[in-house]
């Protein structure tokens, strides 16, 4: 399986034992507040050592390209792609497949990243909030979202957007109960429902 | 103080809109107009943070990456009430990818005992879910592998999760000793010294408007027809889609916070306290915010916790609690038991309340209900006696419209109980009881809405699908937080930036105040760059009981009028004129007697001799001085109507539709204002209808701590929302705005409950209204009408 090999130099504790070290100069390079006392002691945890020995390195293709992450095989998709490849458009709203606010397209179909695990993805490609927009042409349904205020906190918004614009994808002139049927996974607290309905039927409009 | 009398519009418009002339700071900026006459005030103006919010590319806490950053877990006790005899971390501290273990010295949560009753070195554990410690690794999976392997050895104690169990004498005490707590800023009421007996805390007979008024007893013997009910509320748990989280950055006491937090004012003071750090060392930075409904004002003890393991260990950590950490540990809408009775004339006349109420906030306090029913109608003799009750749960927060939700449910459906008593319509009823102008003007235009007629027979529709409709009203008082200060910047290239310490948790404040900044400038909206929610920026208020529209726009105008004050003298100089023959209007200064002699604000900015100048205002006190402490004359009043379908046979209850008629004093941005009631509204019906938390009486868990078994409204469940937004005029401030957020939640479980009785002719007195409660009703009723 192409996108599973493993790319020894570069796995694992090795790498990520060398980003660690770096990283106690570079937290105490971000101070912003006060008169800026820099007392920063690099740390050398030796313990590093010994950690996460089961990582592996895949390939995944994202929002085009083909990327690298070392993960373990317990990683989810919505974790990998926040925390590895730091794409945090994709929300975690619940972590067993109760919101919908992680939802992504695999090969097109709206999926709940958080009930996938990354090494699951093999070569087929994933698409995130990051990738919707083409050439940096929002697409209709974003448009839309920003017109009739279907955002409040915004952050059911992602995965609601990505099952809106799949539901487009698949029926160019939904009626109002096929987004609803679309949606009914999507949880907002927000309560941005009838604006996302009334979103999404717009946006069908003017695509 | 200087002082000066102007003029300001007063009223309703299409109702009763006129001028009022008022004494003002004379560094008050003159009356704005209505909106009518306005530019981007009162119109709908695109969210400036929308684009973010659809690409993904706008940072909450939980998407806060830093250099370093440790991952951080707690370990929370399963067992709800004990001593801790021993804690052993030396494993956890071991595990590979650990580089920071830290035990909790005392609790930071709920009510404080004001002596610890336990003789350990550790706080007792009074709930299922309290935090012990916590560990700092690598990454969360790391950390809580880490967190499993620590051993506490507990002496478990009898527990109470209930509260009617609770109130029984001989209960497992919750508290040996009485307690106290503080307030936080979402609106929740809290009477200090009162006594416990038991797990039983009161009574308090306060409330935001003082104490009882009149004699009971003889408003009662006045009385032509009483009616006394008792209704109950479940726990509602908040459930901000982005839980609560912190990122802390301890940095050797030069401490950075991102926080999800609703307000970055008292996180701040919070921490600086917490680890005897002076404010100005603490900075906070939150800049979304995925949600919050009142849960999330405080540091909360994961954000202690983030603090210690960050000081420990030298590095950034994070900790985001996981989806049913937040259910039961950051915070809960308190249930309700309300014994609410009401006496009247034949013609409505009010002449005595009476409300007693019990409510659980689990180990906290603040479960009080009684401000609606005090405040709403007019009744002189008046009375209310709330008592807080303890149970091994945990701790209840504010939450949206705190108290008034659980009081609005049991009153407006007495109301409607007694104008069905005295065969009287409900709104006629209201017409003749409640003083409120803005109510009336709202009653009034939806009664043409819908074309209301006094409501049919109850439960006199043929087949088993019955309809309904009723109707709830609104009280929430408007509070003025003075802790609200704006910086506004305009740049030599004409740019304008504002700055404040105030977050957005959704409710689209950035947007409202490069609004407000951009009508002052003469500008549009996108041309104002609005910096919030961070500390380093002057003071802003909590995002919490409605407060923050109108709290901090006027000092966003007043910053911005006396930016317009210092750019005009340069205009007049430039133009060669005086300052008050100078207008600025759509981007250019001009000569109010002959206008196409201008200069562009750009312009203008280049020949400022300096790059950037600055100005800073503070919240003043209401035109006119406030009625009670910070609490604003009049009130933010609203009436919700609304139509369900009962099917009889399964008991399904489906909320057909909601007119929601509210009034925010001068609306600033429609589109978001539409947002927040909706959102209010669905979230009414969520509790009149789905959410209730489920605690298990044997274990002392919640049972179902997750968005799946907690139910919540859906695509399918949310019902058609309309929307009538009445502008109101009070005069009060330089804006005369104020917020929606608590106002939209508070009528709808009521209206909804009335609805449901006008359907099917049985009084449902507990929420949520499930298939099962009214099938239960109906066949009492059934067996009732047999006999
Ligand atoms: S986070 Fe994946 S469904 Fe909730
Ligand atoms: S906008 Fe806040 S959860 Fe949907």
């Amino acid at each position: 399986m192409k996108n599973k090999k493993s790319k020894t130099e570069k796995t694992g504790n090795i790498s990520r034992r060398g980003f660690l070290k770096g990283a106690g100069i570079a937290a105490a390079g971000t101070v912003i507040v006060g008169s800026g006392i820099l007392i920063s002691k690099p740390h050398s945890h030796e313990k590093d050592e010994k950690f996460v020995p089961g990582t592996i390195s895949i390939n995944m293709k994202v929002n085009g390209k083909i990327r690298e992450m070392n993960i373990e095989p317990r990683t989810t998709l919505a974790d990998a792609l926040r925390s590895e490849l730091h794409l945090t458009g994709t929300k975690v709203g619940c972590n067993r497949g109760a919101c919908s606010a992680c939802t992504v397209w695999i090969d097109g179909i709206p999926t709940l990243s958080c009930m996938t695990l990354a090494v699951e993805v093999g070569d087929r490609e994933v698409t995130t909030i990051e990738g919707l927009a083409k050439d940096d042409r929002l697409h209709p349904v974003q448009e839309a979202f920003i017109e009739h205020d279907a955002t409040q906190c915004g952050f059911c918004t992602p995965g609601m957007i990505m099952t809106a614009a799949h539901l487009l994808a698949r029926n160019p002139s939904p009626t109002e109960d096929d987004v609803k049927k679309a949606t009914s996974g999507n949880f907002c607290r927000c309560g941005t429902h009838p604006k996302v309905f009334a979103a999404t039927l717009d946006a069908a409009h003017k695509a | 103080m200087k002082t000066k009398r102007i003029k300001l519009p007063h009223g309703i418009p299409g109702y009763n809109l006129g001028e009022i002339e008022r004494e003002v700071p004379s560094t008050e900026p003159p009356a704005l107009a209505v909106n009518d006459k306005l530019k981007v005030i009162g119109k709908r103006i695109k969210r400036t943070d929308a684009l973010a919010k659809v690409n993904g590319s706008a940072v909450f806490t939980a998407d806060v990456h830093l250099p370093g950053m440790l991952y951080g877990r707690m370990l929370r006790s399963d067992i709800p009430h004990a001593r801790i005899k021993s804690i052993d971390v030396s494993a956890a501290r071991e595990y590979p990818g650990v580089f920071a273990v830290h035990i909790f010295d005392r609790r930071y949560e709920g009510a404080n005992p004001k002596k610890n009753s336990s003789d350990s070195e550790f706080p007792d554990v009074i709930y299922a879910g309290q935090p012990i410690a916590g560990v700092a690794a690598v990454n969360p999976d790391v950390a809580q592998e880490a967190v499993s392997l620590i051993k506490v050895e507990y002496e478990p104690m009898d527990f109470v999760v209930t509260m009617d169990e609770a109130r029984k004498p001989g209960a497992p005490l919750v508290y040996q000793t009485d307690v106290d707590q503080e307030a936080s800023d979402g609106g929740e009421e809290i009477e200090e010294g009162l006594k416990s007996k038991g797990n039983v805390r009161g009574p308090s007979t306060k409330s935001f408007y003082g104490g009882p008024r009149g004699d009971l007893e003889k408003g009662f013997a006045e009385a032509d027809v009483i009616v006394e009910r008792t209704y109950r509320t479940q726990v509602q748990t908040h459930c901000p889609l982005e839980t609560h989280g912190v990122v802390v950055d301890y940095n050797h006491g030069n401490v950075t916070i991102y926080a999800s937090t609703q307000s970055t004012k008292n996180t701040r003071n919070e921490f600086a306290r917490t680890f005897d750090l002076p404010k100005s060392r603490v900075r906070v930075i939150s800049e979304f915010i995925g949600g919050g409904f009142g849960a999330k004002h405080t540091l909360g003890s994961f954000g202690v916790m983030a603090g210690y393991l960050s000081k420990k260990s030298g590095r950034p950590v994070k900790i985001m609690l996981d989806r049913k950490e937040d259910h039961i540990s950051a915070g809960n809408r308190p249930n309700s038991l309300q014994i609410i009775k009401v006496g009247a004339k034949k013609d409505g006349t009010l002449t005595a309340l009476k409300q007693l109420s019990y409510g659980t906030a689990g180990i906290g306090l603040g479960a009080g209900v009684g401000n609606i029913a005090q405040a709403m109608y007019a009744c002189p003799n008046f009375k209310t006696e709330q008592y807080d009750v303890f149970t091994n749960t945990g701790p209840g927060a504010a939450f949206r419209a705190p108290g008034n939700v659980q009081g609005a449910f049991a009153l407006e459906q007495l109301i409607d109980e007694l104008a069905e008593r005295l065969d009287m319509d409900p709104l006629k009823l209201r017409d003749k009881i409640d003083r409120s102008v803005i109510r009336k003007v709202e009653r009034e235009h939806g009664t043409k809405i819908l074309n209301w007629q006094k409501p049919k027979k109850p439960g006199s529709d043929p087949g088993p699908v019955k309809k309904g409709i009723g109707v709830a009203q609104a009280h929430w008082p408007r509070f003025v937080n003075l802790d609200s200060s704006v910086e506004v910047r305009v740049m030599r290239d004409g740019a304008v930036e504002v700055r404040s310490a105030v977050q957005d948790i959704g409710t689209g404040t950035k947007t409202t105040l490069a609004q407000v900044v951009a009508e002052e400038l003469g500008l549009r909206a996108e041309d104002v760059t609005v910096l919030i929610g961070d500390t380093l920026f002057p003071i802003g208020p909590s995002s919490g009981g409605s407060v923050v529209t109108g709290s901090i726009t006027p000092p966003a105008r007043n910053a911005a009028y006396k930016i317009k004050t210092k750019l005009t003298d340069i205009a007049a100089e430039e133009l060669n004129t005086d300052a008050n023959n100078i207008l600025l209007e759509n981007g250019y200064f001009m000569l109010t007697d002959e206008p196409s002699k201008k200069i562009s604000f750009k312009e203008l900015a280049a020949k400022m001799r300096v790059e950037q100048i600055t100005a800073t205002a503070s919240r003043s006190d209401d035109y006119g001085g406030f009625m009670l402490g910070t609490i604003g004359f009049e009130e933010l009043g609203s009436v919700q109507f609304a139509e369900v379908s009962v099917d009889t046979e399964t008991g399904f209850v489906k909320v057909d539709k909601v007119l929601a008629v509210h009034s925010c004093g001068r609306p600033i941005n429609i589109a978001q204002i539409e947002s927040q009631i909706n959102g209010g509204v669905i979230m009414g019906i969520a509790y009149a209808l789905y959410e209730d938390r489920v605690m298990d009486k044997n274990t002392g868990h919640q049972m179902n701590a997750n968005l799946d078994q907690y139910k919540m409204p859906f695509s399918f469940e949310i019902p058609d929302i309309q929307i009538e937004l009445i502008e109101e005029y009070g005069a009060i401030s330089s804006t005369d705005a104020t917020g929606i957020g608590e106002p939209a939640n508070i009528a709808t479980a009521a209206a909804v409950a009335n609805a449901v009785y006008n359907a099917i002719g049985v009084r449902i007195t507990e929420i949520p209204i499930t298939p099962a409660r009214i099938l239960a009703a109906l066949n009492k009723e059934k067996k009732v009408n047999n006999e």
